[in-house]
This record gives C-alpha cells, structure tokens and sequence, in this order.
C-alpha cells in the first residue's frame, strides 16, 4: 500500500514506468519556478521590481529564458575532454534526481521506500561530485579546474556533519526508511524530531540537541547544494563562474536545474526527518488535513519553507573562503555533530 | 614514495573579469590557492587623456577630466580647474568657492557608496551593492537638478560654475542628509559588522604604514593603514580650511590597522564626515554672481602650477604648463589609484585568491583613472 500507483496498476513494470513521472513534473516546475522565485524574493530584499515584462509578474521569464538556452549553440572550447565535457552536466542531474526517489511526498506517494532510504540519498547525491569534478577537469580551463578541486573538498567535507546530523534521528528510529521517519511523528507539530519526537516528559532533554542537529544539517546541506555562503564552486568574484566558465546553452542550464533541484530535495530531506515530513502539525484533531492529498500540500510547504530561508541566506550573506569553510566543516560541525550523537546514545542508554 | 612533481600556475585575472573593477589584468602566480605573485597589467583603457589635452584649449579639457575617474568627475574637474585658477591668477568668489565644496563632497559619497559597494560584491554580498547604488543614484539625481548630467558633469569651470544652484537643490540636499545618515548605519550593520565579512577581510593585506608612504599611497589607502593624512586638513585648498570635521583613520577595530577591513571601513567612516562638510555649507552659501569671474579668454601667461586635491580615492593633483598660447603646454595628472595599485604584489603575496579579490577591491581604483 506504499504507493499509490502499485495500489492501481499492481505491482508490475508499468507502474514503476509511472512512478517518477510526477516527481519528474515537479522538479521541472520546481527548478523553473524556484528560479523565478529566487528573483523575485532577491528583488524585493533589494528593493527592487524584479522580472516584470514576461506575462504577469514575469510568470514565463524563466521558461522563455530556457527556450533560449535550449537554441543556442553549444559550443566547447578548444581542447575539452569532448566526452567527460559533454557528460558532466547530466551526471551532476542525474545524481540530485536520483536522490528524489526516496522522498515521501505523501503516505501514498514516495518512489521507492529503500529500508536505506537515507544512507542512498547521502551516496546517491554525492555522485554529483564526479560530474562536477568531470566538468571542471574536462573544460580546460584553470578557473573551471579551480571550482572543480574547491567543490570536491567542499562536498566531500561536509557529507560528514550532514551524515552525523541525521544520525541522531536514525539513533532515535532505528531506522533508515525515509517513510517510516514521517509515520513516527504522527501526533501533532510536538511529536515532531525538531521537539525532540514522540515519546514521554524526558523528550525535553532532547529539544536543544534536535535544534542544534538541523541547524548544522541546514548548514551542511547548504554546502553541499553549493548555496550561498558556501557558493565556492561558483564563487563569481573570484573563479567568474566556477566550472560553469565554459558551459553554454541547455549544459550550462542542467547545472542550474541540478542546483534547484538539490535546494528541494535537501529542503525535503531536512523536513522528512526534523519537521514530521508529510504529517499535518495539527496531528489527528482536524482528519481532514492528515488525508493523502493534504499530506503533499504539508511536505511541500514545509520543504519550501526550508527553500525560501536557503533563498534569504543567499541573498544576505557575503561568501567564506576556501579555508575558513574548511574550519567550519572540522573545527566546529563535526565536533558538535559528534557531541550531539553522544549526548542522544546517552540518553537513550538512560531512559529506554 | 617519490615525491609528487609540483609546479607554480600562471592565471590570468583580467582584463575581463567581474572583479577587477574594470579593465585590468592581473597575473597571478599560484602555488595552489595560495598567490606568490601579482603582476599587474595596465593600459587596457589608455585614451591619451595627457597628449588630448595638449591640443584642446583650457576649457575643453574639463570634460576630459570628468572621463579620467568616472565616479569621481566633480573632484577631478575641480582638481584641474583649481590648478587652471592658479596660472591665470582668478580668485573665484566665495559662493562658487561653496557650491563647488558641496558638489566635491556629493560626489565623494557617490564614489564611496560605489567603492563599499562594489566590495561588499567582491565577498560576495549582493545585496548591500544594491543598497548602495540605490542611495547613490539619489546623490546622482542631485547633480542632474544643477547640472542636467548625472556622470560626466562639465560643471565646474575655470572661474565659475555651468549653473548655478536652485532652491529646489537646497531643499533636496538637506532632505538627502536627514534620509542618508540612518542608511549608512544600515549598510554597516549589514556589511561591515557582518561576521563572514570580518573573517574574510580582517588581518587580510596589510599595508604597513612606511611601505604605505614610501610606495606613495593616498586617501583611504593610507589613512586605512592609521595615517592621519588629508589635503583637506594638512593642504586646505578651495575653503576646506572653513569646515569642521575629523579626518578618519584606520584603528583597528577588526584586525589590524592597514588590512582590508580597516580600508574599508575608513570610507564607511568618511560618508558620516562629508555629511558634516555640507551640511555646514548648504545653510551659509553666501549670494553673489557665479560667473563674475569667468574669464573671457583663456590665455594664461607662460608658466607652470601645480595644484594637489584630496579625491576620494586619494591625493589627485594636475601640473600645467603654459606657453602663453590657447592650449596647455602640457598637463599631467598624478592620478591616486595608480600610486595605490602599485602596492598590491607587496602586500598580496601568501594569501588565496579570494584575498587578492579583496586587496584589490579595498583599494577602489577605477581604470579610467590609472591608464588615463
């Protein structure tokens, strides 16, 4: 019953056939209209009007904007590792995409509920890696090559606290399956992991741990989607554009669709394990919101919430250096990460 | 294990790249990220400002001028005109002697608001670039109701002014100074106390004070090194030595004293003083004709003068020399940028490459000015 449409079609190839069709819908208008979005929220922190002339409020901007990239030339610089060089960008796609396929839009709805659910998303997007390291090798360029080397550190680095972070839900769980971590905190906005889960009285030691842990999740999986303070794969001041320098055309477009795709899927991760993923937070009182339908408009609320702040980081913080988002990384999030772990083991040892 | 063979990498920064502030390039030299070596390349935007001169008569060099620094066009047009006033021996009167004042410090705030701006861009803070250029286009819309010009102004001139102020000139002025005071407190608590901001340009850069000097620096960039140097107190020219306010020096509130962030913030600290300057001005503008001492053909007797001016990038001065004919003899510009450049492979060398970015934005050369 995990899915909607192994309820309709069976459980046959056809509907495995359907099922990534409406996630792949969503992460095309997501990416488009989150593009669109980030400027219009950009202009109105700026003080400023924002695309405008495209349809009302500039509604077909980023879709006109992407018939025009879909025309243009495709052009390679002299020298490119042609086959890496034309790959790259569909990797760095198809790794975030691949990571949709654990996400628990709603009770009826998640492509594939892997009892491994969030250790596949962690391996499955970090494959973006090598697409981004592939692009910035490949270009022949020293500025591509730069954001490349700086990405790898980068992302590498800060699967660390991001695993850890996540870990204390898993402690809590005991388990990996992403659907399962949204049906634990059934209940009521209180029963979720951010306050600290369902359970008795003694959850309150746990609150200030689960504030601490999505916090440095937040930060972490901001590094890792390459946003705004941690934008250093881009870094337009210093690298221009990072291993973008070369792309052009829909190439250069899919890194864009991979980077708004990954704020989503991040965001939703973030939701499914500290935010009670698809549950209503009025919990069982009002049945009507905690129905299959309304589970999705709850998900994406929430994870879109959690896009918007990305969106507001962005457009209010200068960049790190390379260093100083190292520092960060080992000095700060790993330790408190680890503490935090240790801190649920014990509690857990206490009172379970 | 055989140790790896390790070589340095050549990149060039420039001349286009969003970071330079113009046509400049940079050669860097790379051991990592880590620079050993800056090697600045000029003259992408050379336009033989000095030769041009020599044909033109002494008025229409003043639009030339404007081009030189183009953020900066009021101060440069009274660098040359005061140097100009001196061979022919004009005294101007004292109600142009003030609007000039005004207009000077405007545009020093403008000039300000772009290099604040343009760095906080350079960290990789979009937003308070945009803050800033919004409140500069205020400023620009205050020259276009005297001048008609929001760049390149032609307003200054040899014994006079193009026109002169209006009431309404007067009235937005000082609205611009009650509404601008509250937005520099803005900025700063969005930028410069901003700890990202601080990490990245703190103890970044430092200019020692005597390399400061010897290498001939002015302006912020020295005064950011802790210098209490400026025309406008130490060489008071025009009626600067009139208006009360306190040049500002770097003192290491962050860092230390001559680092990126102490450049900075001196500018920052410079708007507030500016405020001061015309607000003193614009309520005593004594009356009088603006144009009474406009000469009515320029032709200096043969000679030279040398005249040297606080712009807001640092110490700008013309030397002129006549023939006693139409046209300058020959007119040089020291321009302040250039001098301030010249210090960057000195104080860049064994930091990243995002620091170089920062070294040369705290500087705020404008390429017009350097390659003239």
């Amino acid at each position: 019953m995990e899915n909607i449409f192994t309820q309709w079609f069976g459980d046959n190839i056809l509907a495995y056939i359907l099922i990534p069709i409406p996630v792949l819908i969503w992460v095309s208008l997501f990416a488009l209209y989150a593009v669109l979005a980030e400027r219009k929220i950009s202009a109105w922190m700026q003080n400023r009007i924002g695309p405008n002339r495209t349809d009302k409020y500039g509604l077909l901007q980023t879709i006109l904007d992407a018939v025009k990239l879909l025309q243009k030339e495709i052009v390679s610089p002299y020298r490119t590792d042609t086959i890496w060089y034309n790959m790259a960008p569909f990797i760095v796609f198809t790794a975030v995409f691949l990571g949709y396929a654990i996400l628990p839009f709603s009770s009826v709805f998640i492509s594939a509920d892997l009892n491994i659910g969030l250790f596949y998303f962690f391996s499955i997007t970090s494959i973006s890696v090598v697409g981004v390291l592939m692009a910035g090798w490949s270009s022949n360029n020293k500025y591509s090559l730069f954001g490349g080397m700086r990405t790898v550190a980068q992302i590498v680095s800060y699967e660390i606290p991001t695993a850890l972070s996540a870990l204390v839900v898993v402690m809590l769980t005991g388990t990996l399956s992403m659907q399962k971590y949204a049906l634990i905190q059934e209940g009521g906005i209180f029963n979720w992991y951010i306050f600290g889960g369902p359970g008795d009285i003694t959850k309150i030691i746990l609150i200030p741990i689960m504030f601490v842990s999505m916090a440095i999740l937040f930060i972490s999986t901001l590094a890792e989607s390459n946003r705004t303070p941690f934008d250093l794969t881009e870094a337009d001041s210093e690298l221009v554009a990072g291993v973008h320098i070369e792309y052009s055309g829909m190439r250069f477009a899919m890194f864009f669709f991979a980077e708004y795709a990954e704020m989503f899927a991040v965001s939703g991760v973030i939701t499914t394990l500290f935010l009670g993923g698809w549950q209503s937070p009025f919990g069982d009182l009002i049945p009507f919101l905690n129905g299959p339908v309304m589970q999705v408009f709850w998900f994406l609320a929430k994870s879109l919430s959690l896009v918007f702040v990305q969106i507001w980081v962005r457009w209010t913080l200068p960049r790190v250096r390379i260093d100083q988002l190292m520092t960060m990384c080992w000095k700060y999030l790993i330790p408190i990460t680890l503490v935090n772990v240790f801190l649920v083991g014990i509690y857990m040892l206490i009172f379970n | 294990m055989a140790e790896l063979r390790t070589e340095e990498l050549t990149i060039n920064m420039g001349p286009q790249h969003p970071s330079t502030h113009g046509v400049l390039r940079l050669v860097l030299t790379l051991n990592g990220e880590i620079v050993t070596d800056v090697k600045p390349v000029l003259g992408y935007l050379h336009r033989c400002f000095e030769k041009h001169a020599e044909a033109m008569t002494y008025p229409q060099v003043i639009p030339y001028t404007d081009r030189m620094d183009y953020l900066n066009s009021m101060n440069n047009e009274l660098a040359y005109v005061l140097a100009a006033e001196k061979l022919l021996g004009i005294e101007v009167p004292e109600r142009v002697e003030y609007i000039r004042v005004i207009m000077c410090e405007l545009q020093r705030i403008a000039s300000h608001l772009v290099a604040i701006g343009t760095f906080g861009n350079d960290a990789g803070a979009f937003t308070p670039f945009l803050y800033c250029f919004a409140d500069r286009e205020k400023v620009l819309e205050l020259f276009e109701i005297v001048c008609g010009a929001r760049l390149l102004y032609n307003y200054i001139w040899i014994g006079g002014l193009s026109h002169d102020i209006t009431p309404e000139f007067v009235k937005k002025t000082k609205e611009f100074i009650k509404y601008f005071r509250p937005r520099i407190t803005q900025v700063n608590n969005l930028l410069s106390f901003n700890k990202i901001f601080i990490e990245r340009t703190a103890n970044i850069g430092i200019l020692p004070p005597d390399v400061a000097i010897n290498a001939g620096c002015s302006g912020p960039t020295l005064r950011g090194s802790g210098v209490k140097y400026d025309l406008r107190k130490d060489d008071p020219y025009s009626i600067y030595h009139k208006f009360d306010f306190d040049v500002c020096v770097g003192e290491g509130r962050y860092g230390v004293a001559g680092d990126c962030w102490n450049r900075y913030f001196v500018r920052a600290l410079e708007m507030e003083q500016s405020l001061r300057i015309i607000e003193q001005a614009i309520d005593n503008i004594p009356e009088g004709d603006i144009a009474s001492a406009v000469p009515k053909r320029v032709k200096p007797v043969a000679g030279e003068s040398y005249v040297r001016t606080e712009s807001p990038k640092g110490e700008l001065s013309y030397y002129i020399i006549s023939d006693g004919s139409l046209n300058p003899y020959r007119v040089k510009a020291r321009s302040p940028s250039f001098c301030n450049l010249s210090v960057i492979n000195q104080i860049s060398r064994g930091y990243m490459i995002a620091d170089v970015v920062m070294i040369l934005g705290s500087f705020d050369i404008v390429l017009g000015c350097i390659d003239r």
